[in-house]
């Protein structure tokens, strides 16, 4: 009965207005042999051992923060998260409300989306923004949705960079199960060092799509500007699969012509959490807003006339248009939506720079001492962000288990996804590496036999 | 950039944080860098402007204070939304979803390194199939749509499994949640409307025509939204069955049978769970949701890739290793890494350990009790087109003879009486629909202040119905006007015109 507010009086009281005489008899429509089963479950816990439970199982773990110094990342990323953020995400008008569907009495969440909405915005350079996805891999596949929409279904292929994250890759080939689709660009032979032009080649009458990640799976910097002209003049959209924290600092995806730019917005605000939940962003042309999926917050005034804000174009959505609805998608990420817009904010321009230019810097001494090392090198000559493949002399899971000894989270072992790569780690430094951190693995490494 | 023409007009209750902005103004300082500094990229790689706000961290936190004051939520009182099971989040959740071994732990960390977080994970696997009598758990979907995609890739690939490629046809009922054609229509399947009967439940004649072979399976949502039990569900189960289909149940509204029936014994083969309906993840304003998939034997191996799994057996006082496994024939992955570990599972489980058995029989209970009170004190003064005992929730027509008042009209009045409006305009089968689901989380006082408000909107609908058409009056914002916000398409704001950042 925890949290059933409902006395044994009250309840007699309830069942008589009802009109039955206990609360088994609420039952009866269900089938006989098959009702109040006997569940096999540990018994019930208090609060006090419930917290004492979890809290043991928590610290089964270790963790980045307490117990591991950690240069992994690999679409997930260790950032610091200003406490305000967290406060305003424990307001109960926020998390215990539901999606906005009466705008009269949730214009908090209704502004604040609208907010992040803004800021993806103006972060990526794009239109719109909606009010999120699951994550950034499944913000991906509703991009191939939104192509295969565009070109009804006329156009059947896409063709997919091997350096887009494996997991997104993944997820959109299981999204597209159902579509009959072409899929081109990250076979076993794709060749990593050829520059991003190597996929135009690729890119044909056929092809509805061309994804590509910014900064790419392995941290470096492309203009894609000329493979999205090149897409372009085959009549082909381009989607951009982005890294919100180098955008702070790139050059837009909508200056090079990206026609879709989406991404995992966990590095703005959000823990690491073990995976989730995160924040995929989805930001398109406004011309592209009618086959976009997900939830969309538009400004308007109330019969007061006051400025205020609803959930708009709804008759994309499925509660109107069943079947035929753009996508399937109900519930997003509207708290996360929150966190980010509220971890932007106090950041302001200046912090997100700083941020950027720390992850920056901290990144390229690692590098430039790392590649020092013999034995050791940098596997990639392009420019990077904040990641970078390390060419080690052992494999990388050897190299990891290595690290692990000595509470070093190593990196991603790339050779999980590219068989050419079993010798390289995917090495991640933000704002959260110090100087000194980076000198141990530094040295940690250099006595690796 | 231009300015939106509603910013002119309208009267500003709460300015954007872009209009909050001001020159030069910090709110939290990162520290200075510990490195030696190297170039940036080539400038042609840079970006030129980062048109982004400057705040106080105090201005930051006025603003979304204010605005959360605009909000309704569970926490401020009742929220009787039909089919969303609004009920209390407990806030021990907010704080054993917060510890930092769980807030802390990168999803790629080798195994070893998070067996608290896998143990927790393969229990939670464990739980649900016992509470809802399945072969099999998938924690991977990240909200109840989510789940339900994964439940029809599943049973497409079951059927093309077994070289059985004319099924192409789902059935529906006519009572579903929008959310399961949009499921069916993203693989391309046809969707059949299978009609309701009088009492509320699947129209046996009608299923009955609509199976042969080439049904991929019925999605069915039991209770239904009109919150019936359906009274032949053995027998619906046993049409679809016996010409090749699979039963997807849709777990939405799953809170009505905890303890009271496992929809695995009832023949289900796959059903979502909606860990923020009935396993009290908060909403959060629209997400995070979390939405684990059950399945039974057949569909086992096709779950979605990694489940948790026991890699290496207990040995002696060695405890067993918990790591990832990958179903023979899984459709693959849904979304990266591994589920919405942190803000759904972990509260779930929290809520979960501390209800048990008997707990979460309690909470099927006490809910289709608070449903059945309410309606019962309704009854006579609305319409209940489907009268009879209700599981978690019922429908009732917000209309009334000779009157013009609608239920949209109903809805916004009760905002006046300090309540969240039921679910309205839906279902579709019912004219003027409100639904509505008290959850068990309510006492009795609370369902007597919300009947008498119902009670009191229906006479005013006949002796004051312009109060009703303009309601809400009590409420920091009225009415919007919601066709120009689709006209105008304003989705996005910009920092004041002349703004000047190097200011």
């Amino acid at each position: 009965m925890t949290y059933i507010p409902i006395s044994p009086n009250e309840r007699d009281a309830m069942l008589k207005e009802v009109g039955v005489k206990s609360l088994d008899d609420l039952f009866d429509a269900v089938p006989k042999k098959h009702r109040f089963p006997e569940l096999d479950l540990p018994r019930a816990l208090t609060e006090m051992e419930a917290a004492a439970l979890l809290g043991e199982m928590a610290t089964t773990n270790e963790n980045v923060h307490d117990h591991l110094v950690s240069f992994l990342g690999a679409g997930a990323y260790h950032h610091y998260i200003p406490s305000v953020v967290d406060h305003m995400l424990r307001r109960g008008e926020f998390y215990t409300a539901y999606t906005p569907y009466q705008p009269e009495i949730s214009q908090g969440t209704l502004q604040a989306i609208f907010e992040y909405q803004s800021l993806m915005t103006h972060l990526t350079g794009m239109e719109v923004s909606n009010a999120s996805h699951y994550d950034g891999a499944t913000a991906a596949a509703e991009a191939v949705n939104l192509a295969y929409a565009q070109f009804r279904g006329k156009r059947r292929k896409i063709v997919l960079s091997p350096s887009l994250h494996p997991q997104y890759r993944e997820v959109i080939r299981t999204y597209t199960q159902g579509l009959d689709l072409e899929k081109a660009g990250d076979g076993e032979l794709a060749d990593l060092e050829a520059g991003p032009e190597a996929l135009t080649s690729l890119v044909d009458s056929n092809t509805m799509l061309v994804i590509i990640q910014y900064p790419d799976f392995f941290g470096r910097i492309y203009d894609y500007t000329k493979l999205i002209e090149d897409a372009h003049a085959k009549g082909s959209l381009v989607c951009i699969v982005a890294n919100p924290t180098a955008l702070v600092m790139l050059k837009t995806p909508a200056e090079m012509g990206a026609d879709i730019v989406v991404g995992e917005a966990q590095p703005l605000g959000i823990p690491l959490w073990f995976g989730g939940p995160y924040l995929g962003f989805f930001t398109t042309k406004k011309s592209y807003v009618h086959k976009m999926a997900g939830r969309l917050i538009g400004e308007t005034v109330d019969n007061r006339g006051q400025r205020s804000y609803v959930l708009t174009l709804t008759a994309r959505e499925q509660h109107i248009k069943r079947e035929r609805a753009t996508s399937n998608i109900c519930s997003n990420q509207g708290l996360l939506a929150l966190a980010s817009a509220v971890y932007m904010s106090t950041l302001g321009k200046t912090g997100l720079q700083q941020v950027a230019n720390l992850c920056y810097q901290k990144a390229h001494y690692a590098a430039s001492e790392l590649s020092k090392i013999d034995g050791f090198g940098l596997c990639f000559t392009d420019p990077f962000f904040h990641e970078f493949a390390l060419c080690c002399p052992r494999p990388a899971s050897e190299v990891n288990e290595y690290l692990l000894e000595h509470g070093i989270l190593g990196g991603y072992d790339l050779g999980q996804d590219y068989p050419s790569l079993a010798n390289h780690l995917l090495v991640a430094v933000t704002e959260m590496n110090s100087k000194q951190e980076i000198d141990t693995l530094v040295e940690v490494l250099k006595e690796m036999e | 950039m231009s300015t939106p023409s509603t910013s002119l007009t309208a009267t500003i209750v709460e300015p954007t944080i872009f209009e909050l902005s001001s020159p030069g103004r910090l709110g939290v300082t990162m520290p200075a860098s510990d490195v030696p500094t190297v170039d940036l990229p080539p400038r042609d790689l840079l970006r030129s402007e980062l048109p982004l706000p400057e705040l106080a961290e105090v201005d930051v936190v006025r603003h979304y204070t204010r605005l959360s004051k605009f909000n309704y939520s569970v926490d401020d009182g009742f929220y009787p939304l039909g089919s969303c099971t609004m009920k209390y989040n407990p806030k021990i959740n907010e704080d054993t979803c917060r510890l930092p071994g769980f807030l802390y732990t990168h999803p790629l960390q080798p195994i070893e390194t998070v067996q608290g977080n896998l143990v927790l994970m393969f229990e939670l696997q464990e739980w649900l199939k016992e509470i809802s009598g399945f072969a099999g758990v998938t924690l991977q979907p990240a909200a109840g749509a989510h789940g339900e995609f994964t439940g029809v890739l599943m049973m497409a690939a079951y059927h093309k499994s077994r070289g059985d490629s004319k099924r192409t046809r789902m059935l529906i009922p006519d009572a579903a949640h929008g959310t399961n054609p949009a499921s069916a229509g993203m693989l391309g399947m046809s969707v059949v409307t299978i009609p309701s009967d009088e009492r509320g439940n699947v129209d046996l004649k009608a299923l009955e025509a609509a199976c042969d072979d080439t049904v991929v399976g019925m999605m069915l949502t039991n209770p239904n939204t009109l919150g019936m039990f359906d009274e032949h569900i053995e027998k619906v189960v046993k049409l679809v069955k016996d010409c090749g289909g699979l039963m997807y149940g849709d777990g939405a509204n799953l809170n009505a049978l905890l303890g009271i029936v496992r929809p695995g014994d009832l023949g289900f083969d796959v059903m979502h769970f909606n860990l923020h309906k009935t396993f009290s993840v908060p909403h959060g304003g629209g997400g995070p949701g979390s939405g684990p998939v059950g399945v039974s034997k057949r569909l086992l191996d096709f779950l979605p890739s990694p489940l948790v799994g026991i890699v290496e057996e207990a040995d002696g006082d060695m405890a067993p290793l918990y790591g990832f496994i990958t179903p023979e024939q899984s459709i693959g992955r849904m979304k990266a890494f591994h589920g919405h570990f942190g803000g759904g599972l972990v509260r779930a489980y929290t809520y979960i350990a501390m209800h048990g058995p008997d707990g979460l029989k309690d909470i099927a209970q006490y809910a289709v009790l608070n449903a059945n009170y309410l309606q019962a004190k309704l009854r006579g003064t609305y319409t209940i087109p489907y009268d009879r005992i209700c599981m978690h929730e019922f429908v009732a027509e917000g209309q009334f003879a000779g009157s013009d008042v609608r239920a949209l009209d109903i809805a916004k009045r009760l905002m006046d009486y300090k309540f969240h409006p039921p679910t309205n305009y839906f279902p579709l089968i019912v004219h003027e629909a409100l639904m509505i689901e008290p959850t068990e989380t309510e006492n009795k006082d609370t369902l007597d202040r919300f009947a008498d408000a119902l009670i009191k909107i229906a006479e005013e609908a006949r002796t004051q119905p312009e109060l009703l058409h303009t309601a809400p009056h009590t409420t920091p914002f009225g009415r919007m006007d919601e066709v120009k916000a689709a006209r105008e398409l304003v989705l996005c704001c910009w920092l004041p015109e002349g703004y000047d950042s190097e200011k």
